[in-house]
């Protein structure tokens, strides 16, 4: 994985709260076996009609997004299904960070191990961000600090450990392999 | 030791390594279930990587969520009618014999929706813990197991290390008290209590279910509980073990015979939560208040009782929004509103005690014209069983659809879908949009509910239907 350190873009917004991973990617793109790809069908039911043709108003086919790289979504994003394809749609269409009030347990985990980034700030700052899409908003991971666009430094949490691993683009799973004489000892422990 | 809650016990015998500011706990997985849809990136991953599965013995896999429920398919007489699926279906055999994992394939006799098999098989049990990749694997906390969805990259983790690194949780405890009304069902129970907690009231804890309610309740409904979990944004479910458990653990396949089992049964016993054991949070729910209830919106925490009305929020974009989305009007009443297709199954509701209800308000009754009535069981063993009691010529002369088990209509993956716009009583777990299918306005509801709405061609309160 690459590392990451910051990310500056500017905005797209989505308002509504609770979006689901259903809408992010719809089941119906779930029988690929391949990870990539994913992003031509990321909010698929709101991005086109039952004819295929895009919807003008969705956010996503406005000329003016194209090429951001934060997402600022209304509370809980990310609710529902554990679809992992979910990070990697978004990914794949381009986002590096999603911005909320809430962001769900496993999405966030998720979103975490595919370079992803997931910021949860107050809500006095969410609703600065609502209320200016497009404008230009920075995201220091090393710093925890997602930068407004008025200036305004906020401190956001992340876990130490996965925050760690986007910055080294170190990833989880060689953490896990070099735990194995542990894992040897707790099932010789629980056998015993 | 300082009284501790179930939750504790389970979180503290499976630490491989406790977790420290800098680094999340590793922890021990007992049991792995996986599935066609959320595993193949991560055996293409260990591929990559050249690694092996660890404990092959400790994953069961199965084929339910892109798999066909007409029997033709399945039984391979005609070829798998969605192309992407049957490719991803044959990917996920060739994964499980290559790295040794024992399926429980298209034809096999025990397969089914992976969170109805391993109860069935007696896989799940009290004091494991238990993770597929699938946000409903909360159902197997109805066992005292300590149960949650995975992503990929984690399933990948698992058939690795056998660990998943982990955060601890924070406990909820929710406590129901009281007696249940008449036509008011576990669906309707866990649907008041999203309603009362909201769709992220449990983001970050995991929840215990508590209380003399809680406590009456059957397996099935335990699980029917603890499946919907997620839908308040929980981590998990969890229902301390008792004798409703152990009786129905004790001879199924999976589960330790003799005096292995007498081993186990006392293990068991010390799960539960001590006496005066802190939860981060408690609420308390009566019984008593609950009525058969049902779902308006597009979330699982937008319900009414069945006898309500949409409820009025001007000012509300969110809720004009799923309104508009669903085709309802603020204050119109829940009940005559005209259905489609009506939906009894999926890891919530599929299980032989909901069958025989649903048959049971079927009576003689004929499904509506007009109507779709579409009954999935969860396994092809609950479709044996309900098949030697008659259920399916109740459902079927009813002018039901019988089919073979799968997920089927709940997440329109197999190609079993809602038309768009068509209204669906759905006794599944989600109505977000194009859940059910691109369009689908789909009602969460109990499968006596689904039932008697079926018959009506409405929105109909099942409590009309008891005798």
């Amino acid at each position: 994985m690459e590392p990451i350190r910051t990310i500056r873009s500017r905005t797209v917004v989505i308002p509504r709260t609770n979006i689901d991973t259903d809408q992010i990617i719809p089941a119906r793109f779930l029988t690929t076996t391949t990870r990539e790809g994913l992003g031509e069908h990321l909010f698929a039911d709101w991005r086109y009609d039952a004819a295929g043709r895009p919807v003008g108003e969705f956010v996503l086919n406005r000329p003016e997004t194209a090429g951001c790289r934060i997402l600022v979504a209304g509370r809980n994003l990310g609710c529902g299904s554990s679809r992992e394809h979910a990070p990697w749609a978004l990914y794949d269409y381009g986002f590096r960070a999603v911005v909320s009030t809430e962001i769900a347990d496993i999405f966030r985990s998720n979103a975490l191990k595919n370079g992803l980034v997931p910021v949860i700030v107050d809500e006095a700052s969410h609703a600065a961000l609502l209320a200016q899409p497009g404008a230009v908003v920075s995201i220091d991971l090393e710093r925890s600090i997602l930068t407004l666009p008025d200036g305004r430094e906020v401190r956001f949490p992340i876990e130490p450990f996965a925050r760690y691993c986007l910055l080294n683009g170190v990833d989880e799973t060689s953490y896990l392999l070099s735990k194995q004489p542990t894992i040897d000892a707790y099932e010789r422990r629980i056998k015993a | 030791m300082s009284a501790r809650t179930l939750f504790d016990k389970l979180w503290q015998s499976h630490e491989v390594v406790p977790e420290t500011a800098d680094t999340p706990a590793v922890l021990y997985v007992d049991l792995h279930l996986t599935h066609e849809v959320t595993s193949p990136q991560a055996f293409a991953a260990l591929r990559a990587r050249g690694l092996g599965v660890r404990r092959p013995e400790l994953t069961v896999a199965t084929l339910d969520h892109s798999t066909p429920t007409d029997h033709d398919q399945l039984f391979g007489k005609v070829p798998i009618r969605m192309e992407s699926a049957a490719r991803q279906i044959h990917e996920f055999e060739n994964n499980c014999a290559e790295f040794g994992i024992e399926l429980l394939g298209l034809t096999h006799a025990q397969r089914g929706i992976v969170h109805i098999i391993g109860p069935e098989l007696g896989l799940t049990q009290p004091g494991k813990t238990i993770v597929c990749g699938d946000s409903h694997t909360s159902t197997h906390g109805a066992f005292g197991a300590l149960a949650f969805g995975i992503g990929t990259t984690e399933v990948g983790h698992v058939l690795a290390t056998q660990c998943l690194l982990q955060r601890r949780p924070k406990t909820l405890a929710v406590n129901v008290e009281g007696e249940l009304g008449r036509g008011v069902t576990a669906k309707d129970l866990v649907l008041a209590i999203i309603h009362e907690l909201g769709v992220g009231g449990g983001t970050g804890s995991v929840i215990e279910y508590r209380g003399s309610t809680i406590e009456r309740l059957s397996m099935e409904q335990r699980m029917t509980v603890c499946n919907m979990s997620i839908e308040a944004g929980a981590r998990a479910g969890l229902i301390a073990p008792d004798e409703t458990t152990y009786a129905y653990l004790e001879g199924r396949p999976r589960v330790p015979r003799g005096a292995a089992f007498e081993r186990a049964l006392a293990a068991w016993r010390t799960l539960p939560s001590d006496p005066g054991a802190q939860f981060d949070k408690e609420i308390t729910i009566a019984a008593a208040g609950i009525a058969p209830m049902i779902t308006y919106g597009t979330n699982p925490g937008m319900s009414v009782p069945i006898t309500g009305t949409v409820p009025v929020r001007s000012g509300d974009g969110v809720h004009a929004k799923a309104l508009e989305y669903m085709g309802l009007k603020a204050g119109q009443p829940m009940l005559g509103q005209k259905v489609e297709f009506v939906f009894l199954g999926s890891c919530t509701n599929a299980r032989l005690s909901d069958l025989r209800e649903a048959a049971r308000v079927l009576g003689g009754h004929k499904v509506a014209a007009g109507v779709r009535f579409i009954v999935v069981p969860g396994s092809q063993q609950i479709k044996r069983e309900a098949e030697a009691e008659g259920l399916d010529r109740v459902f079927i002369d009813a002018g039901a659809e019988w089919r073979e088990s799968g997920c089927s209509m709940c997440l329109g993956m197999n190609g079993d879908t809602v038309t768009r716009g068509a209204y669906c009583v759905s006794t599944s777990n989600r109505n977000f949009e194009g859940r059910q299918g691109v369009g689908a306005r789909t009602l969460l509801a109990s499968p006596i509910t689904a039932t008697a709405s079926a018959i009506a061609g409405r929105i109909a309160d099942p409590r009309g239907y008891l005798s």
